[in-house]
């Protein structure tokens, strides 16, 4: 049984879809990256993660237009995380708490709607694998890495460019200082405030491009609650991944390949309880906070307002 | 001296009636929303009002419903004045009602004057386990408890999926090819006892009165007093000799074992059997999340968190009549819920602004005749919302 798990084409199918699998995660926890590096936690991205792939999905099995439902699903996602600013920033909410009421929003919005505007599940055809000329024809590999869809090279593009902003940049700067050390930061003519607010919305429009990703790429459908979770753990990666992109991107990718792995088992019916196997990323997910929480210190002003003169 | 007497009382009567303020403006936006999808939000809540108190079934219903709310708020107020955000609400409640559940199951014979107390104690034993390993891992391996109990409600799905369709499965149900996930219905004997000929059950008594005891817990014990103290400020409790790890553990241990609990009274009470949809709101509807609204609304107060319940609860009852009657989704009492925690959790600001000026009214009348008869202490010290 478990030797099936071992040809060639089974590997290639666990690794393809594991690269695939990661990028929901990727653009949620990237998001997140730049938002608790400028000192705020969101905890609302499964709410923000919801409502975008339930608007990626109705807007494209309304009007055919793939793109458009992209579009749409950023611009939720950047309106929620609007909101979420001016609650944390202006009104100096507990972060926390807040997050969750947003959460508890998404989740029971994206129902909402769904039951009213849709009724039953249905399906579109969302965004098709890309060839990349001579690339996808590279034995093993071009199949695993270069013959997936837009957003997934997307994703990955985007953790590069992450990675830019933060390190090399004086924007990535200044949302590293307002994370750690928001007075000094102020003292220097940085607008806290400001910088929080572009993070955060940026954080929001990200999550909802994950929920796009979700419903009009990986699964072409929308279903209540479809992301199970998915928002949370793409939080715990930031933590697991000391906030810093790549070591993110890291953590997606060994979570989704555990998922995908997971799933293959099921699809060979390998006799492991399915119910365990579904288990195995959230148990990861507290085992890899265990290790990685003692190695390395999160931002300083993680989840302080911050008020001046104070 | 008399004026600033009269205003401080009226400060804190407007701070008491803060989340009053934040629903009302919450309910405001949701009328909004209602209006957007069509439906006419007088008759909307109309519908929900009738729902939820219209007869004696339905004011029981909304008892009913209240009941886990109150149970698993109670264990937020413990947690959250020890600043432990427990979410893990959910996991803890199935965790509590499988444990129960599985004495009540191994024990068919038993009477249940036993077996009624005692599975109420495994399903509070259950939840504590649950809240007690985010616990200990915040306490002593600095792990986020946000997360780790988001991912225990995870874990606690799987776990009730399994042993639901496996070593817990209803022996009828085994016996047949397509097995509906479900235990066997507990012996009759274990029903918990009816208040009055309703669905209306014991177990809203017990969490009445539990939470009387958590108010005595939380300002009339040292336990209490510590998880408070830690709360408020770790660093001065570790200088006061405090052991603050231990109270962190503490305050999610306890505040576990009331969602457990939660868990035991509402298969006893209501379902007699456990039964799964695969999700953790088949079984819990919500209540680990909704607790925690509850709590909120109660100013994280035991005693206020006994109204703020019950109004949730009605708030869940009539949303199924708002369904019938105006055709929105019950969903939409999700949201409203969440808007709500938004606005309650937002509205702190206005509580926080006018302390800091009673203190700084405190002290120019300090300096302009004499010491103040009393410096008012800041808000969460005493019990008093």
């Amino acid at each position: 049984m478990i030797d099936q798990l071992f040809t060639e084409a089974v590997l290639v199918g666990i690794l393809a879809s594991g690269i695939r699998l990661a990028t929901p995660y990727l653009y949620a926890s990237i998001g997140e990256t730049l938002s608790q590096r400028s000192g705020v936690l969101n905890l609302g991205v499964e709410g923000q993660m919801l409502l975008g792939a339930f608007t990626a999905f109705y807007i494209t099995f309304t009007t055919g237009n793939l793109w458009l439902g992209v579009l749409a699903a950023m611009f939720v996602g950047l309106l929620m995380g609007l909101a979420m600013a001016f609650v944390t920033i202006n009104l100096q909410a507990e972060q926390g708490i807040s997050g969750i009421g947003f959460y508890l929003f998404g989740l029971g919005m994206s129902d909402l709607l769904f039951q009213k505007m849709l009724g039953t599940v249905a399906t579109v055809s969302g965004f098709r694998p890309i060839h990349i000329p001579w690339l996808s024809d590279l034995p093993i590999i071009g199949k695993i890495l270069f013959s997936q869809n837009i957003l997934v090279y997307g994703a990955y593009l985007l953790v590069a460019v992450t990675w830019f902003v933060l390190n090399k940049t004086t924007l990535g700067l200044k949302i590293k200082a307002v994370g750690e050390s928001p007075q000094a930061a102020d003292s220097l003519g940085v607008s806290v405030s400001r910088i929080r607010y572009l993070t955060v919305s940026v954080g929001g429009m990200l999550s909802g491009l994950a929920g796009a990703s979700l419903s009009i790429a990986l699964l072409n459908v929308f279903q209540q609650n479809m992301t199970s979770g998915l928002g949370f753990i793409a939080v715990a990666l930031v933590y697991f991944g000391g906030w810093r992109p790549f070591a993110v991107m890291g953590g997606a990718l060994l979570f989704s390949m555990v998922n995908s792995l997971q799933l293959w088992v099921q699809v060979l019916n390998i006799p492991i309880p399915s119910d365990f196997a579904v288990m195995m990323p959230y148990v990861l997910t507290i085992i890899a906070l265990v290790i990685t929480v003692q190695r390395v210190r999160p931002p300083s002003a993680l989840t302080k307002p911050f008020e001046r003169g104070h | 001296m008399e004026k600033w007497r009269q205003s401080e009382t009226v400060s804190r009567l407007l701070d008491a009636m803060l989340p009053v303020y934040a629903t009302l403006a919450a309910l405001g936006v949701g009328a909004v929303m209602l209006l957007l999808l069509g439906a006419n939000p007088l008759e909307a809540f109309g519908a929900l009002l009738e729902g939820a108190f219209g007869s004696t079934n339905a004011l029981a219903d909304t008892v009913v419903k209240a009941t886990p709310l109150l149970l698993i708020g109670l264990g937020i107020c413990i947690s959250f004045r020890g600043n432990v955000i427990n979410i893990g609400g959910e996991g803890q409640m199935i965790v509590g009602a499988l444990t129960a559940t599985a004495l009540g199951l191994a024990f068919p014979e038993s009477p249940g004057i036993v077996m009624i107390p005692l599975a109420m104690i495994l399903g509070f034993l259950g939840g504590a386990l649950w809240g007690g390993i985010p616990g200990a891992l915040k306490a002593y391996f600095n792990v986020n408890e946000i997360l780790s109990t988001i991912m225990m409600n995870a874990i606690a799905v799987q776990l009730m999926n399994f042993l639901l369709s496996g070593p817990m499965i209803d022996p009828i149900q085994a016996a047949r090819d397509s097995q509906i996930p479900q235990t066997a219905r507990l012996a009759a004997q274990f029903d918990l006892p009816r208040l009055i000929p309703t669905r209306l059950h014991l177990g809203a008594l017990i969490a009445v009165v539990l939470a009387v005891a958590v108010y005595f817990l939380l300002w009339r014990t040292t336990l209490g007093y510590r998880i408070r103290a830690v709360g408020q400020n770790p660093h001065a409790s570790r200088y006061a000799g405090i052991d603050v790890k231990r109270q962190i553990v503490f305050a999610l241990l306890l505040s576990g074992a009331f969602a457990g609990l939660a868990g035991a009274v509402q298969v006893f009470g209501v379902n007699h059997r456990m039964i799964t949809d695969g999700s953790a709101t088949g079984f819990t509807g919500s209540a680990g999340f909704n607790g925690i609204v509850a709590a909120l609304f109660g100013q994280l107060h035991p005693l206020g968190t006994i109204p703020a319940s019950f109004l949730f609860g009605a708030l869940l009852v009539g949303a199924n009549k708002l369904q019938r009657v105006v055709q929105v989704p019950s969903a939409v009492i999700i949201a409203l819920n969440g808007l709500v925690v938004v606005f309650v959790v937002s509205s702190e600001i206005f509580r926080r602004r006018r302390e800091q000026k009673r203190l700084t009214d405190a002290m120019i009348s300090q300096s302009e005749d004499g010491p103040p008869p009393d410096i008012p202490a800041p808000a969460n010290v005493e019990g008093t919302p």
